[in-house]
C-alpha cells in the first residue's frame, strides 16, 4: 500500500517500498553496466586523439571550406545512379518480399509449422545484415558496380517489407476474408479478394517508406565499390581533396532531404 | 414502388468495367508512360558484365559453403573480441545517445518549445537523419581517430536523429488538455515536462530506446568497416582475405544476437504495455 | 431439404457452443433463430457452411452429406449456401459490383476473377440484383463509402448472386438502425419468397422475427427449447429461452406496419473519410530503419 501510518499520521507514498527499491536497484545496474562499457571504452581510447579534436576540426573546417563548386558537374551522374540503385533495389525487394510475407503471416501461411520459421528466418536474416555488408559480399562475387548495389539493396529490404507487410496481413479485418470463404471462393482467391484489398494501403506506405531508407543507404554504397555517390566519395576522401568532400556532403544532404520530401507527399497521398 | 415502374422503361446497363484507380485516362497514361521510360532508363544505366558474375560464382558458391559449415574456430579471439566490442559500444551509445536525445527532442516539440529552439532542435535532427552512419563514422574517425570511441560518437549522433524525432512528435501528438491542466495548477516548466509530459510519452521512449538498442548493434557491425570499432574490422579483414567461413561465422552471430535482442525487447515492451 | 443431425461443437477451449443440435429445414422456410449471447447462434450458422469446423453430427444439404466433404467439394457446396453478416463484411476498399461479382467466385476461375472477367450472365444478374435492391446507382462506388442499410443490401445481393438453395443469416440488423433494421428484414423475406428460398436468420430482436417470419427456433446454451409458430411463443418460453425477466412489452400480434422503402441517405459524405483504413504504425516503421 503507498500509504502508510507512521504514528497518527498518514503517509502517501508514490509507491510501495519493495517497488521502489526494486526500481532503484534496476537504476544502479543500469549505470553500473554503462560504467563498465564505458570503462572499456575508454581503455581502448587514445584519449590524446579525443583531446587534440578541437584543433583537428578547425583544421579540417579550413579545409573543407570553401567547396569546390565546379566539382558538381561530375556528381549529377552519380547522383542519378544512386536512384536508380535505391528504385531498383525497392522493386526487386517488392517482388521477393511478397511472396515471403504471404508465408509468414500467420493466417496465410500453407504451414505453420515448417514453411513459417523459414519465412521468419529469411526475414531476419536479410534485416540482420547491413546493406553495406551485403554490397561487400555482393561486390566480391558480382564484381564492382550498380549492379552488385542494386541487389545489395534489394536484399537487405526482403526483410523489412516482408516484415512489416506480413503484420499488416495478420491484422486484416477477418470478418470479410470470412464472408469471400462462403461465397465458395478458392484459397488464392480468398486472397485476391479477401485480402489483398485490405493491405493495399499499407503496402503502398511500406514501399515508400522503404524507398526513402534506400535512397540513404545507397549514398554510402559506392564506399565498398557497388557504385553511386559513394564512389565519388571514396576517391575524394583517399587523396585528402576535403573541398570536393564538402560539396559531396551538400549533394547528399540535399539530394536525401528532396526524396524525403517526395515520400513524404506520396505517403500523404495514399492515405 | 412507385420508381419500379420507372425503372422497367430504362434498360438496365449490361456493361461493366472495373473502374481505374486514376479517374483521368490522361493522367494515368501520361503517368504510366512516364514510369515505363524511367524504368527503362533506370535499367539502361546498370551494366552486367556477365563474364565477370559467371567468374564470380565460385566465390559466390564458396560463400555459401562457408554458410554451410561456418568456421568459428580459427579466428575465434578475433570474433569473440569483435562481437564484444560491438555490444558495449552498442550499450554505450544508446545510453549516450538517450540522455542527449531527450532535451533535443523536448526542443523539437513545437507545443512546447520556443520557436529559434524548435528550429535548431530540428535542424540537428535533420542533419543526423540525413546522413548514413558510416559517413559519420569517416568524419569521426578523421577527428578522434580509429577506435571505438569514434563509433560510439557516430551511433551517439544517429540514434539523436532517430528518438529525438520520434519523441518529439510523440509530444507533439500527446492530448494538450492535460498539458492545459497541469499549466494551470501554475507549474513550472519542468514541473510540467514531469507531470504532463513524462506519463504520456514515457512507455513509448522506453519501446523506442529499446528498438534502438537493436539498430544500434546492427549498425555497430558497420562502422568498423571504417575503423570505428567493432565487429567490422574483423568482418571485413575475412572478406578481404577470402575466409568466407569465418565470414559467415561472423554473420550467423550477428544474426542471432538480433533475434534474441528482438526477443528480449518484445518481452520488455509486453509488459511494459 | 437442409438437415441438423445430433449437430455438437466444442472448441478447443473446452466452450460446448452447440450440444446435439438436431433440425429440419424444408424448402422455402424461413426460420428466425433466437437466442441469448452466447447461446450459439452463430456457431450453429457457421456449421452449416463449416466456416466453423463442427466437432460430430452431419449436415445434409438436398441429400449432400456437407460434414466430410473436401475442401474443394466443399467450396462446390458453399456456393449453394448464401450468407449475410452482422458486419455487413463487405470488401470495404472494392466497388459495389466488385463486391456483389464477389458472390460469384466459387463459379469462375482465379484468372477470370483476377481480371474481373466475369460472365456476361453474372454482371447482368448483378445489375439486376442491385436494381431489386435499390443500388443500381452506386455500383461504382467503393464500399465504405456507403450507409450501414446500404452496404447490408449489397450484402443480400452478394448472397443471392450465389444462387443459392439457403441463406445463412448471421444477426444482419445488429449494426442498423429500428426503421433501416425492419426494411433489411422485409427485403431478406421478401427475396426468399420470390425465389423459393430457404433461410435461417439469426435475430436478437423478438419481436422483429415474430413480425417476419413463420417459425421461430429458440437456442439456448447449445440447445433448441422451442420451435415453433411466432404468435405460440408466450412469456414462459421466453423465460425458457433467456431467463427471468417482464416479457409483457415484447410480446404481441405481428402487426402489419406500412413504412415505405425509402432509400436511407448515405450517413457519410462520398469525400469523408472511410473509416477502416489500416494505418501504417509509425513505432513499427521507425524500429526497423
Amino acid at each position: 500500500m503507498p500509504v502508510s501510518s507512521v504514528g497518527e499520521i498518514q503517509v502517501w507514498h508514490r509507491r510501495a517500498r519493495g517497488k521502489q527499491l526494486a526500481i532503484w536497484f534496476g537504476w544502479l545496474c543500469g549505470v553500473a553496466l554503462f560504467m563498465f562499457c564505458w570503462n572499456i571504452i575508454s581503455e581502448k581510447t587514445t584519449w590524446f586523439f579525443v583531446f587534440d579534436a578541437p584543433r583537428i576540426v578547425g583544421d579540417i573546417s579550413s579545409r573543407m571550406f570553401p567547396p569546390r563548386w565546379s566539382y558538381a558537374e561530375k556528381l549529377w551522374l552519380p547522383i542519378w545512379d544512386t536512384m536508380n540503385i535505391a528504385t531498383l533495389g525497392t522493386i526487386f525487394s517488392i517482388v521477393m518480399a511478397v511472396p515471403v510475407a504471404f508465408l509468414a503471416a500467420r493466417n496465410t501461411t500453407p504451414s505453420a509449422k515448417f514453411v513459417r520459421p523459414v519465412a521468419l528466418l529469411i526475414i531476419v536474416s536479410s534485416r540482420s545484415i547491413n546493406s553495406l555488408i551485403w554490397a561487400l559480399l555482393l561486390v566480391s562475387i558480382v564484381g564492382p558496380g550498380l549492379f552488385a548495389g542494386v541487389i545489395a539493396i534489394s536484399l537487405r529490404s526482403i526483410g523489412f517489407v516482408a516484415k512489416l507487410l506480413y503484420e499488416a496481413i495478420e491484422e486484416i479485418d477477418q470478418n470479410q476474408v470470412e464472408a469471400i470463404e462462403a461465397t465458395g471462393a478458392s484459397r488464392i482467391q480468398v486472397i485476391a479478394f479477401g485480402i489483398v484489398p485490405q493491405i493495399m494501403p499499407a503496402f503502398a506506405g511500406i514501399t515508400v517508406f522503404r524507398w526513402d531508407i534506400n535512397i540513404r543507404e545507397s549514398t554510402v554504397l559506392g564506399l565498398v565499390g557497388a557504385g553511386g555517390i559513394g564512389l565519388q566519395l571514396q576517391a575524394s576522401l583517399n587523396v585528402l581533396a576535403w573541398p570536393q568532400v564538402t560539396l559531396i556532403l551538400m549533394a547528399i544532404l540535399c539530394f536525401v532531404l528532396a526524396s524525403e520530401l517526395v515520400s513524404a507527399r506520396v505517403r500523404k497521398a495514399i492515405i | 414502388m412507385p420508381a419500379a415502374a420507372d425503372a422497367e422503361l430504362i434498360p438496365l446497363p449490361r456493361r461493366w468495367k472495373r473502374p481505374p484507380l486514376i479517374k483521368s485516362a490522361r493522367l494515368r497514361w501520361s503517368l504510366g508512360i512516364c514510369a515505363a521510360l524511367y524504368l527503362a532508363a533506370a535499367f539502361g544505366t546498370i551494366e552486367v558484365n556477365w563474364l565477370r558474375v559467371w567468374a564470380g560464382l565460385d566465390r559466390g558458391w564458396a560463400f555459401v559453403l562457408g554458410f554451410m559449415n561456418p568456421d568459428f574456430v580459427s579466428h575465434w579471439a578475433d570474433i569473440k573480441e569483435g562481437i564484444l566490442e560491438s555490444l558495449v559500444m552498442t550499450v554505450t551509445s544508446t545510453a549516450i545517445g538517450i540522455l542527449i536525445s531527450v532535451p533535443i527532442g523536448l526542443g523539437a516539440a513545437r507545443n512546447i518549445a520556443p520557436l529559434p529552439v524548435y528550429l535548431f532542435c530540428r535542424g540537428i535532427i535533420a542533419l543526423s537523419r540525413s546522413f548514413q552512419e558510416v559517413i559519420i563514422a569517416i568524419l569521426f574517425v578523421a577527428i578522434f581517430g580509429f577506435g571505438p570511441f569514434a563509433g560510439v560518437a557516430t551511433l551517439s549522433f544517429a540514434t539523436i536523429g532517430f528518438l529525438a524525432k520520434l519523441l518529439a512528435e510523440d509530444i507533439e501528438d500527446s492530448r494538450a488538455d492535460q498539458l492545459e491542466a497541469i499549466r494551470a495548477t501554475g507549474s513550472s516548466w519542468p514541473q510540467l515536462m514531469n507531470y504532463a509530459v513524462q506519463p504520456q510519452v514515457m512507455p513509448r521512449l522506453i519501446g523506442l530506446s529499446m528498438y534502438r538498442l537493436d539498430i544500434n548493434f546492427r549498425e555497430s557491425a558497420v562502422v568498423g568497416l571504417v575503423g570505428a570499432g567493432g565487429i567490422g574490422a574483423t568482418l571485413n579483414t575475412s572478406f578481404d582475405r577470402y575466409e568466407f567461413g569465418t565470414t559467415a561465422a561472423i554473420l550467423i552471430t550477428i544474426i542471432v544476437i538480433v533475434i534474441l535482442a528482438e526477443y528480449a525487447s518484445g518481452m520488455i515492451r509486453a509488459r511494459l504495455q | 431439404m437442409l438437415r441438423l443431425d445430433g449437430l455438437v461443437k466444442t472448441y478447443p477451449t473446452g466452450d460446448k457452443a452447440l450440444k446435439s443440435v438436431t433440425l429440419e429445414v424444408p424448402r422455402g422456410q424461413v426460420i428466425g433463430l433466437i437466442g441469448p449471447s452466447g447461446a450459439g447462434k452463430s456457431t450453429l450458422i457457421r456449421c452449416i457452411n463449416r466456416l466453423i469446423e463442427p466437432s460430430s453430427g452431419s449436415v445434409t444439404l438436398e441429400g449432400v452429406e456437407l460434414t466430410t466433404l473436401r475442401p474443394r467439394a466443399l467450396r462446390a457446396q458453399r456456393r449453394r449456401m448464401g450468407m449475410i453478416f452482422q458486419e455487413y463484411a463487405l470488401v470495404e476498399r472494392l466497388s459495389v459490383m466488385e463486391n456483389v461479382l464477389s458472390g460469384q467466385l466459387g463459379y469462375v476461375g482465379f484468372w477470370r476473377s483476377y481480371f474481373r472477367k466475369f460472365p456476361q450472365a453474372a454482371i447482368d444478374e448483378a445489375f439486376r440484383l442491385l436494381d431489386r435492391v435499390g443500388l443500381v446507382d452506386m455500383v461504382d462506388k467503393r464500399a465504405d463509402e456507403l450507409s450501414g442499410g446500404q452496404r447490408q443490401r449489397v450484402g443480400i445481393a452478394r448472397a443471392l448472386i450465389q444462387n443459392p438453395a439457403i441463406l445463412l443469416v448471421d444477426e444482419p440488423t445488429a449494426s442498423l438502425d429500428p426503421k433501416t433494421s425492419r426494411q433489411i428484414m422485409r427485403l431478406i423475406c421478401e427475396l426468399c419468397e420470390e425465389r423459393g428460398l430457404a433461410a435461417i436468420i439469426n435475430i436478437h430482436d423478438v419481436a422483429l422475427a415474430q413480425i417476419f417470419v413463420r417459425r421461430i427456433v429458440g437456442l439456448r446454451a447449445g440447445e433448441i427449447v422451442f420451435d415453433g409458430l411466432p404468435n405460440s411463443m408466450t412469456a414462459a418460453t421466453l423465460t425458457e429461452i433467456y431467463g427471468e425477466e417482464d416479457w409483457s412489452a415484447t410480446i404481441r400480434e405481428a402487426d402489419g406496419d406500412d413504412d415505405t422503402d425509402i432509400d436511407d441517405a448515405p450517413r457519410r459524405a462520398a469525400g469523408a473519410a472511410p473509416q477502416h483504413i489500416p494505418e501504417i504504425d509509425r513505432d513499427r516503421l521507425a524500429g526497423l530503419t
